[in-house]
This record gives C-alpha cells, structure tokens and sequence, in this order.
C-alpha cells in the first residue's frame, strides 16, 4: 500500500490515502508523478490530479450517457423503467427551480440536474470501501488513488468558481455594470441624504464584497469539507482490526448515505438560488 | 490539498457536461413530460366531455322513453274507443239485419197461411163434392155445378 517514501504506519496510511495522484512538472524530476505530499507541493499550481479528473469525468460521462439513454426513448406514451428514473431526477431538478428561479432561463434547468446527479455520484464513490480502488491501483502499478473527486477542494473550487462566473455574468446581463455596481455599492446600508449615503459606499462595498467572495467558496469548502471528513472517517475506521470495523463502518456509512444526498441536494439548491439572486433586481 | 489544474480541468468538464446535458438530455425529457402531461390533461377532459354526454344522453332517453309511454297509452286507450264503437256498430246492424229477417220471416209466414188457406179452401170442395155425390148417389156434373161449387168454395 505504502511506497517507499512512506514507511506503513497509521499516520502514513492515512497520507497515503489523502493523497492526489498528482502528474505535474517537478523542478527536480520533471515531468512526472510526484511522490507524496511535498513532492506536489513542490509541482505548484501547474500540475494535476490525475485520478481526481479520471474519476470525475468517468462519473460524469456515466451521468450523461445513462440520461441520454433516457432521453433518446423518451417518449410522451407509456415510460419505461429508465425512463421513469431519468424523469424523476428531471422533474426533481426542474421542480427545485421553478420554486426558486422566476426568470427566463434554459441553462438552469440542466445545470441543476448536472450538479445533483454528477455531485451525487462523485459523492456516492465514498461509499466504496476505502482500500478497493486503492489496492487494485497498487496491484497494476500507480501509487497513489483518491476515488472520492468531492474530497479533493479542486474539484469543489472548480464547480463553484463556474457557478460564480455564472453569477457574475446573469448579474451583469440582467442588471447591467451600473445596476450590479449600484447593488454591491448601495446595499444593505443606504440612506436619503446624499452625503451620507456616500459614506456608506465604502462599507457596503466591503460587506458585499465579502458577501460575494464567500458564495464560491462556502459552496466548494461546504461539499469539500463534508465528503473529506467522512473519507477521514472511513480512513480511521479502516485502521481498526478488521473484525470490529463493520461495527462503525456500516452505522457511518448509513448516515453518509443520508450526507452524501444532501450535499448534492444543497449545492444544487443553493447555486440555484444565487442565480436567482443574480436575476433579481432590487 | 494544494490547488492546482486540477481546478481549472474540472471547471472545463463541468461546462462540458453542463452544455451536453441542455442540449442533448433535458430537452427531449422535459418536451416528453410536458406532451405527456397535455395528453393526460386532455385525456382526463375528454372523459368529463364523454361523462357529461352520458348524461345528456340518459336524460334525452328518459324523456323519449316518457314520450313513447304517453305515447302507447294513447294509442291503446284510442284502439279500445274504436274497438267498443266497432262492437256497438256490429251489435247495431246485426239488430236491424235481425229485424228485417224477421219481417221477411213474417211475411212469408203470411203468404205461406194465405196459400195454405186457400189449398184447404179448394180441397174442401172437393171433398165435399166427393161427399155430396156419395150422397146423392148420382152423377153429378161437375160442369153443370161448378157455379155452385165455386160459390161453396168461396163461403169455406
């Protein structure tokens, strides 16, 4: 399970198990995989998660062939199993929206149902024994395997810093510069008397601003910081004996069930309501 | 947990994904349901029509059903009007068929006594000529009598 660098102790297996197979420019070996922690560290911004990405695309290639699957019978006449399940999570997705979202809009629709079937399963891949993937990955040769992409913060940062791009741009669509400028500048402090009111500026542009910022980053940290700590878990748990491991490892794993859900669901949900926040005016 | 690519490559699959999914999976889904439940919405306002027909329909049958009724007694109690005026009619031309046999009867009867009488009347005579000359024991002549003989017979 260990390679060289790490000796296979409790501490180690857990670095182990919580590190990226990062493929990346090294200044000393070059191009290569790195080994261990430091060593990507040392790789920097220009490197990459190899399995972070093998395991996020495959997961989301699943999701859109299963849904197109779906899509290509669908028909208005009798449904058949498929059908039903994509239809579900369909309406599911177009429900949430129309709750919330009041406006015009063919992306959010889609969006929704990419992030809570696609987070979904990223998240699901917590529920695979920790050491499967792994070991099977030792066995053919790459050292290091995060099956989870939800426990890496790129891949949460990478989703939410999208939808923050998103709801830069509806904001600006819909409200144009001005309107947009007005609402960080002149919210929530605002007052009749022009000087004043100019005083506040300031204050509320660093309130809105935060308010702002904080949206991508709750919502990647929210998911990020959920899945990590019950892959954590499962890590610890893993340590364990292996007779009394089922003792905790299956009440956890029923109450991830529940998390992993949920996590799917409030992403979608709260992207949903930014962006309608985004099309409000004010 | 450094960030990296990793970042910006899952950013580029997620508008990826995002695209396909608008383009080739939710519409075709969505229109489906949204045809599916018109179709249903219609489905279920045909079924009120046709219920509603029904009950158009039962009542024009109660109201037929009422007509012919009225309809049928009608006709009977005419047919029974009719059939009584036919029986008195036979009833009536039978007792004047009757009567003027009888009369015919009647009179035949009286024709039939007048001939008979007058039978009897000349058959009398000739009895009693047969009578008188078996008395008289001698030849009568019928010629030489037969004034006396008619007026006899005219007397019976």
């Amino acid at each position: 399970m260990a390679t060289d660098t790490e000796t296979l102790t409790a501490s180690g297996y857990i670095q182990h198990h919580l590190q990226n197979l990062t493929f990346g420019v090294h200044p000393e070996n070059g191009l290569s995989i790195a080994h261990g922690a430091k060593e990507a560290q040392e790789m920097g911004f220009w490197a990459i998660h190899l399995d972070s990405m093998f395991w996020s695309i495959l997961l989301g290639a699943f999701f859109i062939w299963l849904f197109k699957k779906g899509a290509e019978r669908a028909t208005s006449g009798v449904p058949g199993p498929l059908q039903n399940f994509v239809e579900i999570l369909v309406d599911f997705a177009d429900g949430s929206v129309k709750e919330t979202f009041h406006g015009k809009n063919d992306l959010i629709g889609p969006l929704a149902l990419t992030i809570a079937v696609w987070v979904f399963l990223m998240n699901l891949m917590d529920l695979v024994p920790v050491d499967w993937i792994p070991a099977l990955a030792t066995a053919i040769g790459i050292p290091y395997m995060k099956v989870v992409p939800t426990t890496d913060v790129n891949v949460t940062l990478g989703m939410s810093l999208s939808v923050f791009f998103l709801i830069i741009y509806y904001s600006l669509k819909i409200k144009g510069v001005s309107g947009f400028a007005a609402e960080l500048a002149l919210q929530p402090f605002s007052s009749d008397n022009k000087a004043v009111k100019f005083l506040f500026i300031p204050v509320n542009l660093l309130l809105e601003g935060v308010g702002l910022i904080a949206k991508p980053i709750s919502l990647a940290l929210r998911l990020f910081g959920n899945l990590y700590a019950g892959e954590l878990i499962f890590i610890l748990i893993a340590l364990l004996p292996f007779y009394v491991q089922w003792m905790l490892s299956v009440p956890w794993a029923i109450f991830h069930i529940l998390v992993i859900v949920l996590q799917a669901f409030i992403f979608m949900m709260l992207t949903i309501v930014y962006l309608s926040m985004a099309h409000e005016h004010h | 947990m450094n960030l990296n690519l990793t970042l910006i490559g899952q950013a580029i699959s997620f508008a990826i994904f995002v695209v396909f999914c608008m383009k080739y999976v939710w519409p075709p889904i969505i229109s489906a349901m949204r045809e599916r439940q018109a179709k249903i919405a219609q489905g279920l306002a045909d079924a009120e029509q046709g219920e509603q027909r029904r009950a158009e329909a039962e009542q024009e049958i109660t109201g037929l059903l009422q007509d012919a009724k009225t309809q049928a007694a009608e006709i009977i109690s005419q047919a029974q009007k009719r059939s009584n005026e036919i029986v008195e009619e036979a009833k009536d031309a039978a007792r004047t068929e009757g009567d003027r046999i009888k009369v015919a009867a009647q009179a035949e009867i009286e024709q039939e006594v007048v001939r008979a009488k007058e039978d009897l009347r000349k058959q009398v005579g000739t009895i009693a000529l047969t009578g008188a000359e078996k008395i008289l024991n001698a030849e009568v002549n019928p010629k030489a009598h037969d004034k006396i003989l008619d007026e006899l017979i005219a007397q019976i």
